[in-house]
């Protein structure tokens, strides 16, 4: 196997513009959304004092998720010393920074009082969860961009195994933290789970892969770089095995509380409603985002990078439907207060709460997801972190022509 | 500073001792009670006391919203008319049996418990419960991240969406808040009294509301608690609730 | 040597106006409604207030919202009940938006550039005057959002549209 040779993109295409220019078109948008929010209150969104977590959430979360995946194949090459991942493991860290920045700005811009975030880093609660998950994103800039430096300096690559280790574990705790933000809130019916913390662990996974073999292929493809076969089917049949294990876990929250009698209601309005919840999980999360992916990656005659970036974009699009059922459709379903009782009130108690996205919600998301497109390319173009080519003769060690065609 | 708030001491104290010695004469129970909480401006609140709540849910009339306005009135809750975003400290829930069909009807707000889910999830510290048991939001360190109101299992609390423009009470965009079994009066140097939704469910001639000291076996909430008892609502979180219900069945 | 002298006073009398200027831009903060001196003074001495005043209500602050301790003397209703009385000429009470700055506390603070939210939640007014009318503390300058609105109105709207159709 060669050294990778790593090099900048050079950035001069009319694509390259067009695709800085849209970006920025999006950043701009999301900031007028953010200053639009501000100025009037929240009044002008479409949470209300039942849903209080909406779109900017979804968002936000899903991007902060799927942060943590993303340095699945740096971890996989550092920790698991998987050779032929290494040259892949600086795009993985960038993706992973770039995504949970672009999802952190979009929490914080979504704050009632974003002024004065300082107090969230000054003034800790230290029982918070939220407070611990303060402190684990800062850390996951520090450890991965620490990481990353230690990859592209080639004085110290020789550090970069223990830093992707430290990274490895980091990135666990952080979606661990995550997905506890939802299991701690005792008094839900929908969340209240310990599953929360490894399922959100097994997603991050799945959506991370998926985003990082989208951004690779289209990285590889616009600048017009080899990408063999070999690492396309093994990402292909890693995202398989993620996505089978995300159903596995979703299969297993929702059997738990179908046996609770205290938790049938919350299963009948998630998965036999007549609300948009019910439809975006049996459409969105399961078909889009778990059948069809399988179905792609371990179905035969598919051509590799093609069935690769498919099913990685359907993940993409089950994985918002999933957070959209998880945190707004934990809020739609009302809280248990009185059992037994038909309650009435002016304050929507005892029935399904209304969401509706309003725009500025949506264009503050998409912002976010902008921000990190926009530091991915921008690391891309300035740092030289993509190898030159992902050929399969570049990167396999044990290549042999054959090996290559029974591979797909 | 200190020699005139030991004089203004001096006199309270003066006062209240000569009140008390009226009251013993006039009105044993009730002024003796208050006088005995009165509580200098310049001393800190401590867990001597408990506030709590009893509501009568056999008294509280279906249709009658008094407590309600009350506290919208004394804490200067306004809204934009939409019931959906609009502050609501304090409630009014309706509830029919699904069996029986059984109607009841009862006032529902902050629980002020003494585990609140509230105070644990908040990341700064904002949500807080006071040595004396009540639980208030410090709206000068809230970020208006809501994770308190995904926490609280009694939806008590309500997001400032709109600008405020007129403030009768502290109260302004961007944050949380809730019932703050108005501290205010609670804290009133000539005694606590009790707040606005109380006085005002005595007033409407309801009586279906008091307030008063959980951890003083004299007052009149607690011995009504020992005699006739008293639930917590969603008490298997135990939370060991500051409100509790009478008759609530 | 004499034209250096008369090239000085050239200067310095080119540069009165910018002095002059200047000074008319130091803020004068109206008068408190008590005066006190030296002997009966209100909180501490000016000096220690001008520079520390906002220690001084942070600490109270904190003090009255975690502890509950409600004395007088630094709490911010009593600074405005004193410092934003009526005026004695027109009965009027400043508001802190006024444009040129009448208010004890936007004086200093829009000239020293230093933004302040109490008013987003406390009253910038007395207590329990009838100076009271719709106010509004220091928000951010109007920006034109129109568009935006519109298509977010029109959004919803649809929204709304679809659901009431749908039942």
């Amino acid at each position: 196997m060669k050294i990778p040779r790593y090099l900048e993109l050079e950035g001069r295409s009319t694509g390259f513009y067009a695709l800085i220019a849209i970006l920025l078109a999006f950043i701009a948008a999301g900031a007028g959304a953010f200053l639009y929010m501000e100025h009037n209150g929240h009044i002008v969104t479409g949470m209300n004092n039942q849903t209080v977590w909406g779109m900017p959430h979804v968002f936000a979360v899903f991007l902060i998720v799927a942060a943590s995946g993303a340095l699945n194949v740096a971890s996989i090459s550092s920790v698991f010393n998987r050779k032929i991942y290494k040259p892949l493991a600086p795009l993985s860290a960038i993706l992973a920074v770039s995504l949970l920045l672009g999802g952190l700005l979009i929490l914080v811009l979504d704050l009632g009082r974003p002024e004065r975030l300082i107090i969230a880093m000054t003034t800790y609660n230290p029982r918070s969860i939220f407070a611990w998950n303060i402190l684990l994103y800062n850390g996951f800039f520090v450890v991965v961009l620490v990481y990353l430096w230690l990859m592209l300096e080639r004085r110290f690559n020789k550090y970069s195994s223990i830093a992707g280790f430290f990274a490895f574990i980091w990135r666990l705790v952080l979606t661990t933290g995550t997905g506890s933000i939802f299991g701690f809130l005792v008094a839900r019916t929908s969340f209240d789970s310990a599953l929360y913390a490894p399922m959100f662990v097994i997603f991050s996974f799945a959506y991370g892969l998926a985003i990082f073999a989208v951004v690779m292929v289209a990285a590889y493809s616009w600048t017009g770089r080899a990408l063999g076969d070999v690492i396309v089917n093994r990402l292909r049949k890693l995202l398989g095995v993620f996505v089978a294990a995300s159903m596995y876990f979703v299969l297993v929250f929702h059997l738990t509380n179908l046996y609770f009698a205290k938790a049938q209601g919350f299963e009948k309005f998630i998965l036999d409603g007549n609300t948009i919840y019910t439809k975006l999980f049996w459409i969105g999360q399961i078909l889009i985002g778990g059948v069809f992916p399988l179905l792609i990656v371990y179905g035969k005659g598919l051509k590799s990078k093609g069935s690769l970036v498919v099913a990685s974009l359907l993940v993409i699009a089950g994985g918002f439907a999933q957070m959209f059922v998880t945190i707004i459709g934990g809020q739609a379903y009302p809280l248990p207060l009185f059992p037994g009782k038909i309650e009435q009130s002016t304050f929507y108690d005892g029935v399904i709460n209304l969401y509706t996205p309003s725009l500025p919600e949506i264009l503050l998301g998409l912002g976010g997801v902008a921000v990190a497109i926009f530091v991915v390319v921008f690391a891309m173009k300035n740092l030289r972190m993509l190898p030159e080519s992902l050929a399969d003769e570049e990167i396999d060690p044990d290549y042999t022509p054959a090996e290559a065609e029974s591979a797909a | 500073m200190s020699t005139d708030n030991n004089i203004d001491k001096y006199r309270r104290q003066f006062l209240a001792s000569a009140t008390a010695v009226a009251g013993l004469a006039v009105a044993p129970g009730v002024i003796l009670n208050q006088v005995a909480h009165a509580k200098a401006l310049d001393q800190a609140v401590t867990s001597k006391n408990r506030w709590g709540m009893l509501v009568d849910v056999n008294k509280c009339a279906t249709g009658c919203n008094d407590c309600v306005k009350a506290c919208n009135t004394y804490n200067g809750i306004t809204g934009v008319g939409d019931p959906k975003t609009d502050a609501q400290w304090i409630r009014k829930v309706k509830l029919t049996d699904k069996q029986t069909g059984y109607v009841q009807s009862l006032p529902l707000m902050c629980q002020h418990c003494e585990f609140p889910p509230c105070v644990d999830v908040c990341p700064t510290g904002a949500s807080f419960k006071r040595a004396d048991g009540i639980v208030l939001v410090d709206k000068h360190i809230c970020i208006g991240c809501r994770y308190c109101m995904m926490a609280c299992p009694y939806k008590a609390r309500s997001f400032v969406h709109e600008p405020i423009h007129e403030h009768i009470y502290p109260r302004g965009k961007g944050t949380v808040e809730s019932c703050t079994m108005c501290v205010d009066r609670v804290d009133d140097p000539n005694g606590p009294r009790d707040p606005a939704c109380v006085e005002a469910c005595n007033a409407s001639g309801h009586k279906a509301m008091w307030f008063g000291d959980l951890k003083d076996p004299e007052s009149e909430i607690s011995k009504r608690l020992k005699e006739y008892g008293g639930v917590q609502i969603r008490a298997d979180l135990e939370l060991n609730t500051g409100v509790r219900y009478q008759n609530l069945d | 040597m004499s034209s250096f002298y008369k090239l000085v006073a050239t200067g310095v009398a080119l540069l009165l106006p910018l002095v002059v200027y200047a000074d008319s831009l130091v803020p004068e903060p109206p008068e408190a409604a008590k005066n006190y001196n030296d002997k009966t003074q209100c909180v501490e001495p000016v000096p220690e207030m001008r520079r520390n005043h906002m220690k001084y209500l942070l600490r109270h602050r904190d003090l009255t919202m975690h502890e509950g301790i409600r004395t007088k003397k630094f709490s911010l209703k009593e600074c405005i009940n004193c410092h934003n009385a009526p005026s004695p000429k027109d009965g009027k009470v400043a508001s802190i938006e006024d444009k040129n700055h009448d208010h004890f506390c936007s004086t200093c603070h829009s000239y020293a550039a230093v933004k302040i939210d109490c008013f987003e939640c406390h009253s910038d007014k007395p207590a329990n005057t009838q100076y009271r009318h719709p106010l509004s503390s220091m928000r951010l300058p109007e920006t034109d959002f129109s568009a935006l609105k519109k298509a977010n109105d029109k959004m919803l709207a649809k929204a709304a549209e679809k659901k009431e159709s749908q039942q």
